[in-house]
């Protein structure tokens, strides 16, 4: 029925020549084939992009649609609103009841689920090779068609509530990260957490929902990738039929707010009941998305595995087995960001030691590093792992696609993961010192510390019966 | 709405193939090899797994996850550092886990002769001669009292903790792996020497390996890390599990936002006769993720949690049977009623023949996702291997779902759950909820 009514609507379109909304050009390109890595890519005449890698080795597929809204699309008094829809678009469509999109996909053998980030917001599906119509008859229904009922938004805002006391509230280093990204981040929407502040979320309407959904949930805004056991034809076909006949329309749009300059050390303390301390150091750095020079993200990215690639790397090996500093410690950094990355590190200091004397060691790694050339072994042993880690990641047909996805989304194209062990590979020793000298300094620089407070008692209180067991 | 009645598709063959594949044999000295040719990728992962788990700690509570994590510490003539830089150095992955029943070691390397040589030399030695240096003891040692400070900041590993011991009591699955504060400072390297002499012995030892290689590669590769391994015996049997013979309530005031509720009782072992009917019954009533009873009743209907579930964890002799939620402290007494009257209810009812099906369409319709990596089928193997399943577990799994019927699945839960014998912890600021009583 749905489907009648969509063809009247675009032949009433064709007659009047005009209409109100204001009409898209035909954005379809036609498919690409990248032989050396068995993909595939079209653009429908709505803008949808459709990416297919086959793999044929089990007899599966995982579906994904990609949207680019994320909490970075958010502003100030909305925050978690990208998060909250995410829960919404299984709350029914005009033809499907609340929660009826899990209950099929279930009966087909299928595995499903969400999820929100910073730059995204993706939905997927795993089955059975030849269930791909379900999936893409499901996904394009609900891309335009989610009704938002008001009953059904009061339950899940609490659900998300609930999920925002089990992953941050209750959790002291959740809490302190999310802290720590308030303080690092000033101007740049990164500042907030995904999931939102729980005072937005008291505030949040079903009216909030249904605008952010028809603003952003459009065939042009979203990539739909699917990776298994699939004819790419046949996979565009099927896309043609269900994505096809959906309306494309203008985006918002979005100012950039590039995140400030960083003019000095800031610190924080996160007060919260805890046994453990715990610290996060991070420096503003340059990212695929926000740099000038293309080498800088991979030489931080080599300079990361240095760091932490392994229990051989050199945090490992000076902070938690020779000093014995650390109980554990760890450094990370993404050059796929499309905002201001942060390279962090966050570790335990062990007994006898204190936040300040974790720092302190953290410190000294990253003048060693400013200082002295790192050795060929370490050089060799990142490059192995990551040219190691190119062959594991094609075990998982999930991770494929996530990859794709996520730099078709974030802007980046796809084909930067497949050119990834050659932009390593061509990273010197002076490159990974020049970033360290340039990125890793106080200036840019935001620590965050875990002050444990006392959890009181946590003895029993109340018992009803012996715990005694029979037999 | 009609529309998206089509495909309901019968199951096919393909889903038997990889049962075919999977080939078994024993080593000279004694170790069961499960073995899965995966020529696609060229690489390749290996599990060896021990009957040393947390259940063989005794009173030493901790050793075996002290022993699981000294091996690659120190072994042959390399110590902790030059051992993770020989794994490194070829792009290979060494892990290594303590649970219970099982103490695992893993390694995932690439297939290149001259990498996996190198991957699988560093392996053996930690396998065979690892040599528990003291310098690498006291620092785990502190590391893991570390571990042990912060499950007291987490509500989920204090009631985990509690839960375990009160369905447990004096049984060896009473204790959580990582042991006691006071067991773990008075623990020796000579216990840990001591428990592996005992328990890391080739009649102990499963071993699941798959991966772009031959029979005869395999046979080799496998004879190549386990020869240095001494015979050994097989452990002796764990105790059984003693049913509980009245419920309990147990909570522990918490400084949290939410009170953690974790509902059981000892449930099943693995092979046990009612496995099946209890595995797609559960699946109805909170083991399916979104569209499960506990989560329908639980968040769908009401919002009161963001995750609900049900399990059987089925091990060597009866692992738990476990429901829980988390739910905001005002809320705990509202939720746990919810999730007493739906077990109770199942119980009392079982599944409805349309929720049966759904669930039974799942399992089979969903069983190719459990086939298709090489990660997948080591584990498996492994767990095939460890736990004497027949070799054909997989080639029938979908008959044995298929097969089972709503008479089954309400007859075994009457016989194997009690409503009325169930342990309940709660974990969280109680006096939220007591205050709202009021």
């Amino acid at each position: 029925m749905k489907k009648l009514l969509f063809l009247a609507s675009l032949g009433l379109f064709a007659l009047s020549g005009c209409a109100t909304t204001p009409s898209m050009p035909d954005m379809s390109k036609p498919i690409k084939r990248y032989a050396d890595f068995n993909v595939y890519e079209k653009t429908l005449s709505n803008g949808l992009k459709v990416i297919v890698k086959e793999d044929h080795r089990a007899p599966v597929m995982v579906s994904q649609v990609w949207y680019k809204v994320g909490s970075s699309s958010e502003h100030s008094g909305v925050t978690g609103l990208s998060h909250v829809l995410e829960h919404m678009m299984f709350k029914g469509t005009e033809k499907l009841a609340p929660n009826q999109f899990s209950k099929i996909i279930a009966e087909n053998g299928g595995r499903e689920n969400a999820f929100t980030g910073r730059d995204y917001t993706a939905y997927f599906q795993q089955m059975e090779k030849r269930r791909l119509p379900v999936s893409f008859e499901l996904e394009a229904d609900r891309m335009r068609n989610i009704i938002f009922l008001e009953e059904e938004f009061k339950k899940e805002i609490q659900v998300v509530m609930e999920e925002r006391r089990m992953r941050t509230e209750d959790n002291p280093q959740s809490l302190t990260y999310e802290q720590f990204s308030a303080a690092a981040y000033v101007n740049s929407p990164y500042h907030a957490p995904v999931i939102g502040w729980m005072n937005d979320l008291e505030n949040m309407n079903v009216h909030d929902l249904k605008k952010w959904y028809d603003a952003w949930y459009r065939p042009n805004n979203a990539t739909v990738v699917v990776v298994g056991d699939v004819q790419a034809d046949e996979v565009f076909a099927l896309a043609e039929e269900h994505f096809g006949p959906l309306n494309a329309a203008p985006l918002p749009e979005i100012k950039p707010r590039k995140e400030i300059q960083q003019k000095g050390l800031r610190r924080l303390t996160v007060k919260a009941p805890a046994q453990v301390p715990y610290m996060i150091m991070g420096y503003q750095a340059a990212s695929l998305g926000d740099s000038n020079e293309d080498w800088e993200p991979y030489a931080l990215e080599v300079l990361v595995g240095v760091l932490d690639g392994g229990i051989s790397a050199r945090l490992e090996t000076s902070l938690v087995r020779e000093q014995q500093v650390a109980a554990s410690i760890g450094s990370g950094y993404d050059a796929f960001t499309p905002g201001r990355e942060l390279f962090m590190f966050s570790g335990t200091p062990s007994q006898g030691h204190t936040v300040d004397n974790l720092e302190q060691a953290v410190r000294e790694q990253i003048k060693i590093i400013q200082s002295e050339i790192v050795s060929d072994v370490e050089l060799e042993r990142v490059k192995a792992q990551v040219v190691a880690g190119k062959v594991y990641e094609k075990d998982s047909i999930f991770y494929q696609a996530m990859s794709i996805g996520r730099l078709e989304t974030t802007n980046m194209s796809w084909k930067l993961a497949d050119q990834y062990i050659n932009n390593i590979n061509s990273v010197t020793k002076e490159q990974i010192q020049a970033v360290a000298k340039k990125y890793l300094i106080d200036d840019n620089l935001t620590v965050a510390v875990l002050d444990p407070q006392p959890l009181d008692s946590s003895k029993p209180r109340v018992r009803s019966a012996g715990g005694r067991h029979g037999g | 709405m009609v529309k998206f009645l089509f495909l309901v598709l019968a199951f096919v063959s393909f889903t038997s193939q990889a049962g075919e594949k999977i080939q078994h044999w024993v080593t000279d000295n004694g170790v069961r090899v499960y073995f899965y040719p995966a020529p696609e990728l060229p690489m390749m992962d290996l599990r060896i797994v021990f009957d040393a788990g947390a259940a063989r700690d005794g009173d030493k509570k901790g050793v075996a996850l002290m022993t699981n994590g000294m091996l690659a510490e120190g072994a042959g003539n390399w110590d902790s550092g030059e051992i993770a830089a020989r794994f490194d150095g070829v792009g290979a992955v060494f892990s290594n886990s303590s649970h219970r029943d099982m103490s695992v070691m893993s390694l995932r390397s690439l297939t290149d002769e001259k990498l996996l040589k190198t991957a699988l030399t560093t392996f053996t030695t930690v396998l065979t001669n690892p040599t528990f240096p003291k310098d690498a003891f006291e620092r785990e040692r502190k590391r893991l009292l570390i571990g042990l400070e912060r499950q007291k900041q987490s509500p989920d590993a204090i009631s985990d903790k509690v839960f375990y011991s009160a369905l447990y009591g004096d049984h060896p699955y009473a204790s959580e792996t990582t042991g006691e504060i006071e067991t773990v400072q008075a623990m020796t390297i000579a216990d840990l020497k001591a428990f592996y002499q005992q328990y890391f012995v080739a009649k102990n030892a499963v071993i699941a390996l798959v991966g772009a290689l031959d029979r005869e590669q395999a046979e080799k590769l496998v004879n190549d890390v386990v020869a240095d391994l001494s015979v050994g015996s097989i452990a002796e049997a764990i105790p059984e599990v003693n049913k509980l013979d009245k419920a309990d309530k147990i909570e522990i005031a918490f400084p949290s936002s939410q009170s953690h509720i974790m509902v059981g009782q000892p449930g099943i072992k693995r092979g046990d006769a009612d496995y099946f009917p209890l595995y797609v019954g559960n699946h109805v009533l909170g083991g399916s993720g979104m569209v499960s009873k506990l989560f329908d009743e639980i968040r769908e209907k009401r919002g009161l949690a963001y995750s609900s579930y049900s399990y059987f964890i089925p091990m060597r002799q009866q692992g738990p049977f476990l429901l829980g939620l988390q739910t905001k402290n005002e809320s705990a007494d509202a939720a746990l009623k919810v999730l007493h009257d739906v077990v109770a209810d199942f119980v009392k009812n079982g599944p409805s023949e349309k929720d049966l099906i759904a669930a039974k369409k799942n399992l089979v319709g969903g069983f190719a996702l459990r086939i298709a990596s090489n990660k997948s089928m080591v584990e498996n193997l492994a767990s095939i291997g460890f736990y004497n399943q027949p070799l054909d577990y997989l080639e029938t799994f979908i008959s044995n779902v298929e097969a089972v019927t709503l008479a089954q699945v309400k007859d075994a839960f009457q016989r194997r759950v009690n409503p009325d014998k169930l342990v309940t912890v709660i974990v969280g600021d109680t006096s939220k909820a007591q205050a709202k009583a009021e």
